[in-house]
């Protein structure tokens, strides 16, 4: 086995890594773009695979034709994908450098996979669009990317891979940037960093390569390490869902009772004025309980219990906003719709929906169109397929207290739920109030 | 916030503790999984975290083999006792008896697959609709591709084609009548996170884990404790050596690694720049590159 030699920023100091940070990533690319490649090499580069992983990489009879090892199969969990070759869920995968903590989730770039795709970008706070060198921007570059602006990532890595099958051209590097530079703009993504890279040779993925001495960026993991990805969250939107009541009822903690539940955004202090929702009951925060102590404040992120200085009726399924910054509150909402079930959309029954710790009946009131996710243009439809994404307006039984997905996306997102399967059918980013 | 202002450890920690609570709001007869191992005690440091001054809202259950390192057990009592909940155990040795497994035989005979039995009748009996474990996604790469919420069917089967997708922090927990979900809070936690966990918030121990002088014999290159459960003949032959235990199962399918770390620091150290795995250690894995996924559908936890 090839012994790689030790990285530079390799070098371990005790007690770093308690003030790392964690950045969640996702990966898109078809089968042939070599995005399972990518993510073995850069486990494999920065030494995060095992000597008896690495054993069984080898004793696999899966080589790259010049007899070296296929590291897709790293991340390749499952039997029916090995015989098959393609990726068919989504794995997560961890790796760590002395600057960051890393969460993959490899995903399936294949058009019946849209779904997964959806999934593993809800979780990540940065998408990998890999693009072939020798096939430039194609139909399903585009619908990555669509992907990637529907669920608001701010952050994308355009890596135009296989370099070394166009003689590490600086031209196609530029030609491929100026066509994906044309959709970003259409698509209104932002912040897009093109690499040129090699995941099979490993030119640009962990180390700077020595071939394209014309590209004068970072290579692929140190971007990485050093992107600021902190959301610009709307820090004045304090949020949090109740998930659970505690209530010891003992006799020395007779009248203690605390809501428990995670802070989606902003942030909680004592004496806060605070709204229960959807009932609009006002009241204040008396204290904050984590880690068995008491604090001051507490911020997104946390899981906390609070206390209030009345006694309201509270429960799972209402949401403790601060008064100052309330969220929309109604039956009614236009939303972006990903459906993600076999079987379609059928506007005449009663869904389920959740949205965090509040689950109530739905009806889908509307459906205004789908958008052809190859081309972005807008269909008129009365039923949605697997995979389909487009716009419709749905009613629920029990009002939601939600922000717009575009400000919020812990408070403005929710899934449907199908009561004949129990199934997750649909995921919802919510647009506007329709009420 | 800032995420600066929290380190990772901080966030796997507040994941975690949501999703025991979403187990919580969710279900009528959760179980906790207690193995005696490191992530499961790590698991009721998080409940406690999750629900304290309250009790917990699920009892602890634990599948004895009968072949436990004795240790273990004596953890599990003394833990018990300190924190005051209950505890359910589902005896391998009972399924025997009553003729639902039948015992295996030969040089490496384990119980370690017949306690999948014992775990789906304990799971019916107490009519569990949730069971929250403690595997990591790190661990093996079919558990890459498990969900936090993991629908099992009537027969505790998994189905990797049928998942639900978990879209930003929402987990879907309902189920039909007899299907229950396995539960896993520290999913995105590695090994290492585990331990630093552990140092940080300077959780006990059994003492398996550190580094003691014990009798070992080899088998199939890999040190296993000396134990008249693991039908030792004359060709075994037994040594004394300085171990520890990366993983606590059974006694005849956990191997031990030679090691002089006997603080938690050492470990961490001893970990950071070691070339085998965590589940390298695990006979049961070796088997087949396809082990863990075969188990897994058949209802191993």
């Amino acid at each position: 086995m090839t012994k790689y030699p030790r990285l530079p920023w390799k070098t371990v100091r005790r007690g770093d890594i308690f003030n790392m940070d964690l950045l969640k990533f996702f990966t898109a690319g078809s089968v042939d773009d070599g995005k399972s490649t990518l993510i073995g090499r850069l486990l494999y580069d920065s030494e995060s695979i095992l000597a008896d992983q690495l054993e069984a990489l080898q004793q696999s009879n899966r080589k790259n034709d010049d007899g070296t090892i296929d590291l897709a199969i790293l991340t390749d969990g499952l039997k029916a994908e090995r015989e098959q070759g393609i990726t068919i869920d989504v794995a997560y995968k961890y790796f760590q450098t002395d600057r960051r903590k890393f969460i993959i989730a490899d995903t399936p770039g294949h058009i019946q996979y849209t779904r997964n795709m959806v999934t593993g970008a809800s979780n990540s706070d940065l998408a990998i669009i890999l693009v072939d060198a020798r096939n430039g921007v194609v139909e399903q570059t585009i619908r990555h990317s669509f992907l990637v602006s529907l669920l608001e990532l701010k952050h994308v890595v355009v890596c135009i891979n296989k370099m070394d099958m166009v003689a590490y051209s600086e031209d196609v590097f530029n030609s491929i940037r100026e066509a994906y530079a044309a959709i970003a703009v259409k698509l209104n993504l932002k912040e897009v960093t093109y690499i040129p890279v090699s995941a099979l040779k490993g030119d640009n993925i962990v180390n700077k390569s020595d071939k394209m001495s014309w590209y004068d960026g970072k290579s692929l993991l140190d971007h990485l390490e050093t992107i600021e990805v902190n959301e610009a969250v709307l820090s004045h939107q304090a949020r949090m869902p109740v998930q659970w009541v505690i209530r010891p009822q003992t006799d020395e903690l007779h009248d203690y009772r605390g809501y428990a539940g995670r802070i989606l955004s902003g942030s909680f202090h004592v004496n806060d004025k605070i709204t229960v929702l959807p009932s609009g009951i006002r009241s204040e925060i008396s204290k904050i309980e984590t880690d068995f102590s008491e604090q001051d404040e507490a911020q997104s992120g946390m899981s906390v219990t609070l206390h209030l200085k009345d006694n309201i009726d509270i429960g799972r399924g209402d949401i403790l906003v601060n008064t100052s910054h309330e969220p929309l509150v109604s039956q009614e909402i236009e939303a972006d719709l990903c459906w993600m079930d076999t079987r379609p959309l059928d506007s005449s029954i009663m869904y389920l929906i959740q949205h965090n710790s509040k689950v109530t009946k739905c009806k889908i009131r509307e459906i205004l169109h789908k958008v052809n996710i190859n081309t972005l243009e807008k269909i008129d439809t009365d039923s949605f397929q697997l995979n389909d994404i487009g716009r419709i307006v749905l009613k629920t039984a029990e009002s939601l207290a939600f922000d717009l997905y575009q400000d919020n996306k812990l408070n403005g997102g929710a899934i449907l739920i199908d009561p004949r399967t129990n199934l997750t059918v649909g995921a919802l980013m919510f647009r506007a109030n329709a009420g | 916030m800032n995420k600066q202002d929290t380190t990772y450890l901080d966030q796997l920690e507040a994941e975690a503790i949501y999703i025991l609570r979403e187990v919580a709001g969710q279900f009528e007869k959760p179980a906790l999984l207690f193995s005696g191992g490191k992530d499961s005690i790590t698991l009721v440091r998080l409940a406690e975290k999750a629900f304290r001054p309250g009790k917990f809202p699920f009892p602890l259950v634990h599948i004895d083999t009968g072949h436990n390192f004795p240790e273990t057990i004596t953890y599990r009592d003394n833990m018990i006792s300190r924190i005051g909940e209950k505890l359910i155990v589902g005896y391998v040795q009972d399924s025997i008896d009553q003729g639902k497994v039948i015992e295996q035989t030969g040089k490496n005979a384990s119980r370690n697959a017949l306690q999948t039995v014992t775990l789906l009748d304990t799971i019916a009996e107490n009519k569990f609709d949730a069971c929250i474990g403690g595997a990591r996604r790190d661990e093996e790469k079919a558990r890459a591709k498990e969900r936090i919420f993991s629908v099992r069917d009537e027969f505790g089967q998994w189905d990797p084609k049928r998942q639900r997708p978990e879209l930003w922090n929402i987990y879907n927990g309902r189920i039909h009548k007899g299907e229950n979900v396995r539960v896993f809070p520290i999913s995105n936690w590695t090994e290492l996170d585990v331990w630093n966990y552990i140092r940080r918030e300077k959780i006990e121990l059994p003492s398996i884990y550190f580094a003691h002088e014990r009798e070992v014999i080899t088998r199939n290159g890999q040190l296993m404790a000396a134990a008249e459960f693991l039908n030792m003949d004359h060709e075994d032959h037994i040594e004394r050596k300085n171990v520890r235990f990366r993983t606590v199962g059974d006694m005849t399918c956990t191997a031990a690694v030679e090691s002089d770390a006997d603080q938690i620091d050492d470990i961490i150290e001893e970990i950071k720049f070691s070339k085998i795995s965590e589940r390298g250690a695990r006979m049961d894995d070796k088997v087949s590159e396809a082990a863990m996924e075969d188990r897994k559908k058949g209802g191993y936890f």
